[in-house]
């Protein structure tokens, strides 16, 4: 990613995220940066309002309050709030993945891989009328798309199943076939909800290394993890969520050791808590301290 | 002034029988979440028992009192509508329970479409009408020689609706069944682990929708005095757009509904063109399913992503 | 049924409880019959209602259900013990049967051999029946179940390559009617122009009632859609003025061929071909005319699906919120698919105007709608040759019952087979969900393949989501 500009400045800029439901205030004031080129990784309680902050980057959600700026290597910036939920993806460039999986599960692990490239395949058929008609390039597109969804499929070794249902891949497949899937759209920004929930050891050092590569080839990750093992082990930089706010900020090692996201994850004695919160000036209605 | 009191009191009545369908629907949605569409056939059959049973009654048993006949016509109809409300639900749309998620709704379909030629193979096609019952009302007040009248067939109409309508909010409200049946409805395989039996739930649910369209079925056919094989399409409808108005899923939402639709209906047609009267009611559906899809008393859903 | 079935297995399943099961079963019938069955109502002369008992009629069902109940429990008790016999290969989880039965194995044979079949139906007909006169029932039965294909392959792009439950789909079949029907009356536009203006009017409508609808899901959709196609149906009716209202538009244009008339004169069709003239070349010309139409439907459909469109579509079937985030315009691709399968509606509605020379709101209804998507998810969503083969069954079948003779011998002369056709037809719709709601063919062929194309299972496919 060698840009006109500074590689180390922000792909996301999160400036006073609010997102309030009815009653509930989700997610309250949140401010943060996502650096080109780096994996970060949202991470927090249950709870904590960390899908709600995904689902507003990638459009799901209109914020109640806040500003989302995505920057482009070129100079180009979208303001994801302002945008319309697919146009976050096709024109932003911000791809994502789903805590509950969310495959096209009757398709065929190319043909995911193929929808996921919608957007060029639709301008080669000339908006459907050309290849109704057989005109144009649709056909060389065509191939070139399965060519790019066979370079995914290698790199997620899916490359055998690749005219298997979906659907009936295993899991740790699945979620490997998610993120390519999201890949294939040319994301500048990818946003993982929980990659690692539910792989087996060997599964998550595979995913650690499938992002360590995607970081390698010049998207910058935004992830929410519960995995701490996988946190410290990819991300140059951690955010920590808790009751919607901001707790910490900062790299690994840092965050680790910082007393209140000890005292937000690992749950305190009662007088603790309010030590802590009295000391991190939070006030917060019955805080009860979550195992 | 006394055109709209008029209009006022015959489209609460007719709210009243919409209102009574639109329960069946919203009870029925709120449970299983599927639109039965054969609701409104099922309510045109029960017109049909409520018919025969009152003509056995006057002609042959020789029953002198209307009133009474109505009564018994009522106690009779219930439990006979009942019945094809929960052999339908047994038979159509419990082995579909599953299965995806348009089944149910196209089986509905399809018993709509079997019931309402049923009862034309076996009842023939042409209008049946009652012989003229319950005339005569009080006349509310008179000016310029227009009588605002409320005749004694809303009366009871109004008042069977108001007495049902308690009784059954008692059922749902404050015993066991009712309470099997909220739980159902938020969580139907948690109510199975906690010992709730589903399946007699939700045919219970049916039987009670069925029961309270045959309510609908024996007013209408006392307001209306004749009955056809194909009256259970667009009183169905109209039950139902009450149902999605009020909110789907609420009780009081489908009665409300019911009397703003039969209110609605009545002062279109007063107003504006009778002719149009049911273009109003498919308009109003339409934009209220756009629009405002949770309805007045329902609870808006936020997509889960 | 099936629930009731299994505990009766376990139980051990003895005659004594079969004939308690078979005897609820008549029992409950009889309730049923009481007394819409057993009291028929008839006006007399005064204009009251005569009551006329039937209780012969209600023995008779009571007693049909009852031994109806006992074969199918006995053929069940039979196989379920050969089952016992031999160890089921995988045990089945779910309701829907996975396994291909024979018309899905087939169906790579299907079409051309439908194609074949639909392309000789004529001169076999004249053949077989000696003359094209005499076959003129084939051929007129022939165009009525090709409408129906066509209506069929049309819905089968919204419904079951979108997966958006259209229950209004007549209303564009009415729009393409009377787009024809009032252009060539009083314009006097020949059937070529027209057509594909008829297409366009229904795609336009498609589209203005597709977009409010965008939003809504699954049975709501449904349901809006009802309404639009019964607003449509009502504005026909009483927008006398314009439509003549119930009374329909009568006299509209016959089909030419392209130009040449079918008459007697000398410049008719048969004149100017140098046959002798006979008014069944109208209708085999108007056979083809179908048979071309649908052809068209179906190949643009196959085309459709591996295109970026086609897969947009059951993307979107499958997933509308996963599609979204790929970057896929819901609302432009809900769009398209509906304006396109209006547009086939409104095709086919331009041919039935041009075969009937007349319409009226009537042929319109909800019914249709309902017979359509019935033909659409019989044939097992998204599969072309199911949707044909549904269409066969579906009209072609109760057609069947007009020529059962020995009908009127067991029920006396009175009978009228095709009194019971929408009877059945509505039980056939229920039985077909219960068996098989799947429909006929519940495997998926992937539009792409890198290296072997093999059907995807009905069981993954998941429903529309609206």
């Amino acid at each position: 990613m060698s840009g006109v500009i500074d590689p180390r400045e922000p792909v996301l800029t999160v400036e006073h995220l609010s997102m309030r439901f009815g009653g509930l205030l989700a997610v309250n004031d949140l401010s943060f940066e996502v650096r080109r080129g780096d994996i970060t990784a949202l991470i927090g309680p249950n709870g904590a309002g960390k899908t709600t902050v995904f689902n507003c980057i990638t459009g799901f959600y209109k914020p109640t309050e806040g500003r989302l700026t995505l920057a482009h290597a070129d100079g180009a910036r979208h303001l994801l709030e302002r945008l319309p939920n697919h146009a976050v993806n096709r024109r932003a460039r911000v791809a994502r993945t789903f805590q509950n999986i969310r495959l096209f599960s009757g398709m065929t692990v190319l043909e995911n891989l193929l929808v996921a490239q919608h957007a060029p395949l639709m301008r080669a058929s000339g908006f459907t009328v050309l290849g109704l008609l057989g005109l144009g390039g649709y056909r060389a597109a065509e191939r070139a798309a399965i060519e790019r969804a066979r370079l995914w499929l290698d790199r997620i070794g899916l490359t055998p199943r690749a005219d298997d249902p979906a659907g009936d891949l295993p899991y740790g497949a699945q979620r490997r076939l998610e993120i390519a899937r999201a890949m294939c759209t040319e994301p500048v920004l990818l946003c993982l909800d929980e990659p690692a929930a539910g792989l087996n050891p060997r599964e998550s050092a595979e995913l650690t290394e499938l992002l360590r590569r995607i970081r390698a080839d010049g998207t910058s990750v935004l992830l929410i993890e519960h995995d701490m093992s996988v946190v410290m082990e990819i991300s140059d930089h951690v955010v920590v969520l808790d009751y919607g706010v901001k707790i910490a900020d900062g790299t690994p090692g840092a965050v680790r050791t910082d007393p209140r996201v000890v005292a937000a994850y690992l749950g305190v004695e009662d007088e603790e808590v309010e030590a802590v919160e009295a000391e991190v000036g939070l006030v917060l209605p019955s805080a009860g301290a979550e195992a | 002034m006394d055109v709209f009191v008029q209009q006022l009191i015959n489209g609460l009545t007719l709210g009243a029988i919409y209102g009574l369908i639109a329960i069946g629907y919203t009870m029925v949605f709120g449970i299983i979440g599927m639109v039965n569409f054969a609701h409104g056939d099922v309510f045109m059959v029960s017109t049909f028992i409520a018919l025969i049973g009152f003509l056995i009654l006057t002609t042959w048993l020789g029953v002198a009192s209307v009133a009474v006949a109505l009564l018994i016509v009522l106690i009779i109809t219930m439990p006979l509508t009942a019945l094809w409300g929960w052999a339908i639900e047994r038979v159509a749309y419990r082995p579909l329970r599953g299965s995806f998620r348009l089944a149910p709704l196209i089986s509905a379909i399809g018993v709509s479409i079997f019931l309402s030629n049923f009862v034309q193979v076996a009842q023939g096609a042409r209008n049946k009408p009652t012989p003229p019952m319950l005339n005569g009302g009080f006349t509310l007040f008179e000016r310029d020689g227009y009588a605002v009248t409320l005749s004694y067939k809303q009366c009871l109409i109004m008042i069977v609706t108001v007495l049902l309508l308690a009784g059954f909010w008692y059922l749902v409200q404050r015993t066991a069944f009712g309470r099997a049946q909220r739980a159902c409805e938020q969580d139907r395989r948690m109510a199975a682990l906690l010992g709730i039996d589903v399946d007699r739930t939700i045919s219970l649910t049916f039987v009670l929708g069925a029961a309270l369209a045959a309510v609908a079925g024996v007013l209408y056919l006392l307001y209306y005095g004749v009955v056809s094989f194909s009256d259970g399409f667009v009183p169905g409808v109209k039950a139902f757009t009450a149902a999605v108005l009020g909110g789907i899923g609420s009780l009081p939402g489908a009665v409300l509904g019911g009397l703003i639709i039969g209110l609605i209906e009545t002062f279109w047609s007063a107003y504006f063109s009778i002719e149009y009267k049911d273009v109003a009611a498919f308009s109003i559906l339409a934009i209220v399913l756009i629009f405002m899809p949770s309805g007045i008393l329902g609870r808006a859903e936020v997509e889960k992503v | 049924m099936a629930d009731a079935m299994r505990e009766g297995t376990a139980r051990g399943a003895g005659l004594a409880e079969i004939l308690r099961d078979a005897g609820l079963y008549a029992l409950v019938t009889l309730g049923l019959c009481i007394p819409i069955v057993s009291y028929r109502t008839d006006l007399s002369q005064t204009s009251a209602l005569d009551l006329t008992p039937r209780w012969g009629v209600v023995a008779g069902l009571c007693g049909a259900i009852f031994a109806l109940r006992l074969v199918q429990r006995m053929v069940l008790l039979r196989r379920d013990a050969r089952r016992a016999l031999t160890p089921a290969p995988r045990q089945a989880t779910e309701a829907v049967d996975a396994t291909p039965n024979a018309g899905q194995r087939i169906s790579g044979l299907a079409l051309p051999l439908f194609l074949g079949a639909a392309l000789a139906l004529p001169l076999v007909a004249a053949l077989a029946s000696g003359g094209l006169g005499p076959a003129r029932y084939w051929i007129d039965l022939g165009i009525l179940i090709l409408t129906y294909v066509m209506l069929g392959w049309g819905l089968n792009i919204v419904v079951g390559l979108a997966g958006l439950l259209d229950l209004g789909y007549v209303a564009f079949y009415a729009v393409g009617a009377y787009t024809y029907a009032l252009l060539a009356t009083t314009f006097g536009l020949s059937f070529w122009l027209c057509l594909p203006l008829a297409g366009l009017a229904a795609a336009l409508w498609g589209m203005l009632l597709g977009f409010p609808v965008l939003r809504l899901r699954g049975d709501y959709l449904a349901i809006v859609t009802l309404a639009f196609g019964e607003i449509i149906r009502l504005v026909l009716i009483n927008w006398v003025d314009l439509t003549g209202g119930s009374a329909g538009i009568s006299s509209i244009p016959r089909a030419t061929f392209f130009g040449i008339p079918f008459t007697a004169g000398p410049n008719g069709f048969a004149a100017t071909f140098g046959l002798s003239f006979d008014a069944m070349h109208r209708n085999v010309f108007l056979y083809y005319l179908i048979l071309a139409l649908a052809l068209i439907t179906n190949g643009v459909t196959l085309r459709l699906r591996r295109l970026p469109i086609g897969r947009a579509w059951e993307a979107l079937r499958e997933d509308e919120i996963a599609c979204r985030s790929l970057g896929i315009n819901t609302t432009t691709t809900k769009l398209t698919a509906f304006a396109l399968g209006a547009m086939f509606g409104g095709f086919a509605g331009s041919f039935f105007a041009v075969r009937q020379g007349f319409i009226s709101p009537e042929s319109f209804n909800f019914l249709e709608s309902a017979i359509i998507l019935a033909i659409v998810v019989l044939g097992g969503m998204g599969s072309q040759v199911g949707v044909a083969v549904a269409a066969i069954a579906m009209v072609g079948g109760p057609e069947l019952l007009r020529n059962l003779g020995f009908l009127k011998a067991v029920f006396g002369e009175g009978f009228d087979p095709n009194e019971y056709r929408l009877l059945l037809f509505g039980l056939a719709m229920v039985a077909m969900m219960v068996w098989r709601p799947r429909g006929l063919i519940s495997v998926r062929m992937p539009s792409v393949a890198l290296t072997q194309r093999r059907g995807v299972s009905g069981a993954l496919v998941r429903e529309g989501h609206g």
